[in-house]
């Protein structure tokens, strides 16, 4: 086995809200009547059924409640067990998949509220990726520059099976903004269910919408390369969250061959797909799909040409790898530190950011500066 | 693709010019709109020039993505008396087959009856496309053998259809596209897995087809080299599909052909179907066996488009991983990402690799050996 270093940043934590009703302190009046009113039920997304076994390590499920609801068994578990310095928090909670911008809007408000007091305020080595309302892109926008004043945010996090292909021009406020306030943009594995969980239809089981989220990472990163997000939008960094990475290198030939083939349709791409992919995104360390024996995957590492590329991980509490065995056998000491350590801090520059000394009472998160109607809206607000 | 990628890349050896090859993915054209006319009964002459096909994308003619050349064809490749590419056999035989020493050429009709939303136009259709393949093609020229067509989304017609050629030796496989109305491994397909294992014949999945679904899982994307990488996408998830429904519990004697759609992804995906079966087993209890043994089993790939690492050095880790058992050399003639035989392979593979890579496993999958 091969041991992780003191220090290192963890990628992909899920804290897990415990229940829609977790978030009603969060919730304006409004918004709370609505949850109550309306009987809603909790927004737990298929992607992670809460007793699949991949959603919780049979040792890290909780006697009772959600996988990864509770902070303690988290710093046990994952944050003291790998010695970390950092752990970034994504909440995987499934306001994506409503179809009302304005309560997605009001749930992701919540949720990244809840983050800051129940998990960011409570433990100084976590940061926190800020969850937006995809479903309108002013309202994302807002609520990313409502959050980014708490320098812990780290992070926009998306899900990698939207509306949408990511690199679709519509979605480009986001990533101007996350480039303008030195956020990466996490993309990371679970769906909104607005398509059908394959680019060939709804399969019938939970195991192959899971092992059809490398294939939808795979068509979002031709989306985002032939649209252009990079030529745009240089210094932004991508980070694919669970994704795996042993596609990349065949993806990365085929996409290569077929832009040398055809890039006089989209001329903006002015530089190999490779080139971007080493400059601009960046993968998780869990799930490693390889087998287990460190020849094969070492040569694996050896076709990926680059050791920037990955991002340490634990992806706690899913199961992900036994014991703590979270670092694959035959790693080299300098691959470790790189990708525990050096790779993360190039890719989340936030987390230079004064670490210590943070006063939630000064950083609380605020009003939106634009007038914002938390109820309805900017738009309403502005006509009333 | 017929052009040199890699600067300083070795000249590649010109053994496997003069040796015969097969190539496992031809696609044959009709001349004109109304060649399939004398295969198909009156009422759908007329149904066709009143409805069109009627497919699952709203295109009346033509691909929702333009190619980036007429026809996706080689500029090369007009036959000198007319019609499009791929549509002259003469000429076919004088720009491919003569100067490639093709032994053995798999022909993959596309635009025939697949992907249509009016089932019985889809049958009509494919009983179309298999007779004319046997006039215009097979008989022809006793090198190439048809695939046979059926209506993709009517598994009891596509039953009947592959009943009705079963023992013709103009066939040696049944083609199905990799998108259809519901990934492949899904019931309604069985009949076709059932009525293919009784013949014999294996299941050629070709990348292409619209089923109604966005073409990836966050919807539409904007570009056609999107639709080209994401062919391989679209084939993982139906492979998947096929896999984890336990068509091949089912069917051990069936073996199956991925067309053109990549085989470096093989190995990744066979780890990841593994990792997640061995966690999720108990959700699908019908399949047996670790996903990798299966597909290692039962799945062949043509090489064209052939990966392109910048090592040729990963290339044959890759094939390793694969097996050099389970690959079928093919050209994609007359379409413009064409692979040309003699500078698919880099140097430094044994001459039993070449072998079976250019036409020995093709022979044993197609019962030709």
């Amino acid at each position: 086995m091969t041991s992780p270093i003191a220090g290192g940043v963890d990628c992909d934590l899920h804290p897990a809200v415990p229940h829609l009703t977790s978030l009603l302190p969060y919730l304006n009046d409004y918004w709370r009547d609505q949850v109550t009113t309306r009987g809603m039920t909790d927004l737990v997304s298929q992607s992670y059924p809460p007793h699949s076994p991949i959603s919780s390590r049979p040792d890290w499920r909780p006697a009772r409640g959600k996988p990864g609801s509770n902070l303690e068994d988290m710093k046990a578990q994952a944050l003291d067990r790998f010695g970390v310095s950092y752990g970034i928090c994504n909440p995987l909670y499934g306001v994506q998949m409503v179809f009302s911008e304005d309560m997605a809007d009001a749930f992701c408000r919540a949720l990244n509220d809840w983050l800051v007091k129940e998990w960011l305020d409570k433990d100084a080595r976590l940061r926190g990726s800020i969850v937006i309302p995809v479903q309108s892109i002013e309202k994302s926008v807002a609520e990313i520059e409502r959050c980014a004043a708490d320098k812990r945010f780290v992070q926009v996090l998306m899900l990698v099976m939207g509306d949408m292909p990511l690199g679709k021009r519509a979605y480009w406020p986001i990533y101007a903004a996350a480039e303008r306030l030195g956020l990466a943009v996490g993309i990371h594995a679970g769906s909104n269910y607005h398509n059908p969980p394959t680019s060939v239809g709804w399969g019938s089981y939970h195991i192959e919408d899971y092992v059809a989220q490398a294939q939808a990472f795979q068509t979002q990163l031709t989306s985002l390369i032939v649209e252009g997000v990079f030529a745009k939008y240089p210094k932004l960094k991508m980070v694919m969250l669970e994704s795996g990475f042993t596609w990349l290198p065949s993806y990365l030939w085929r996409l290569h061959k077929f832009w040398r083939g055809v890039r006089m349709e989209t001329p903006w791409v002015d530089r190999a797909p490779l080139e971007i992919v080493r400059s601009n995104i960046r993968f998780s360390l869990q799930p490693i799909d390889a087998p287990p024996d460190p020849a094969t995957l070492n040569r694996l590492f050896d076709h990926m040409q680059s050791d920037e590329l990955l991002l340490f991980s634990t992806d706690y509490p899913h199961w992900q790898f036994d014991g703590d065995a979270v670092l694959p056998e035959g790693m080299s000491s300098d691959l470790v530190r790189k990708i525990m350590i050096d790779n993360p801090h190039a890719t989340y520059t936030r987390l230079k950011e004064p670490a210590h000394g943070h006063d939630p009472e000064k950083h609380a998160l605020g009003p939106r500066p634009d007038g914002w109607n938390p109820v309805f809206g900017k738009d309403h607000a502005q006509t009333k | 693709m017929n052009v040199q990628f890699r600067s300083g890349a070795e000249p590649a050896s010109s053994v496997g010019v003069k040796t015969a090859i097969a190539d496992c993915d031809i696609h044959p054209a009709r001349a004109t709109a109304t060649e399939l006319y004398p295969y198909l009964a009156k009422r759908w002459h007329e149904h066709l020039e009143t409805y069109g096909k009627h497919p699952y994308q709203g295109m009346m003619e033509g691909p929702p993505y333009p190619k980036a050349q007429p026809n996706a064809s080689r500029r090369d490749a007009w036959p000198p008396e007319g019609g499009p590419q791929g549509s002259s056999l003469s000429f076919m035989q004088q720009q491919h087959l003569d100067p490639n020493n093709v032994a053995l050429g798999v022909l993959c009709p596309l635009n025939t009856g697949q992907g249509i939303r009016n089932q019985d136009l889809s049958a009509a259709l494919a009983t179309a496309i298999n007779d004319w393949q046997i006039d215009k093609w097979t008989s022809q020229d006793s090198r190439l053998k048809g695939s046979v067509v059926v209506a993709n989304e009517d598994g009891l017609a596509a039953a009947a259809e592959i009943r009705k050629r079963a023992g013709d030796a103009n066939f040696v496989q049944v083609l199905l596209l990799s998108r259809n109305v519901e990934p492949l491994g899904q019931r309604r397909y069985w009949p076709i897995y059932e009525a293919a294992e009784e013949a014999g014949l294996p299941i050629g999945v070709h990348a292409f087809g619209f089923g109604g679904n966005p073409i990836t899982a966050s919807g539409w994307p904007s570009y056609y080299i999107e639709e080209m990488v994401g062919h391989s996408q679209c084939q993982q998830t139906a492979l998947a599909s096929i896999v984890l429904e336990g068509v091949f519990e089912r069917h051990p004697k069936l073996k199956m052909v991925m067309i053109e759609a990549g085989f470096g992804w093989a190995p990744s995906l066979s780890w990841r179907l593994d990792k997640s079966w061995q966690r999720l087993r108990s959700e699908v209890p019908h399949v047996k066996r670790p996903p990798s043994e299966t597909i290692r089993e039962h799945i062949y790939w043509t090489t064209q488009p052939m990966e392109d690492p910048e090592r040729r050095d990963h290339l044959f880790e890759v094939i390793d991983w694969v097996g050099w058992d389970k690959l079928l050399f093919a050209t994609d003639y007359p379409h413009w990402d064409y692979d040309d035989p003699s500078r698919v392979l880099p140097a430094g593979v044994s001459a039993a690799n070449r072998e079976a890579f250019y036409l020995g496993n093709a022979r044993k999958v197609y019962g030709l050996a």
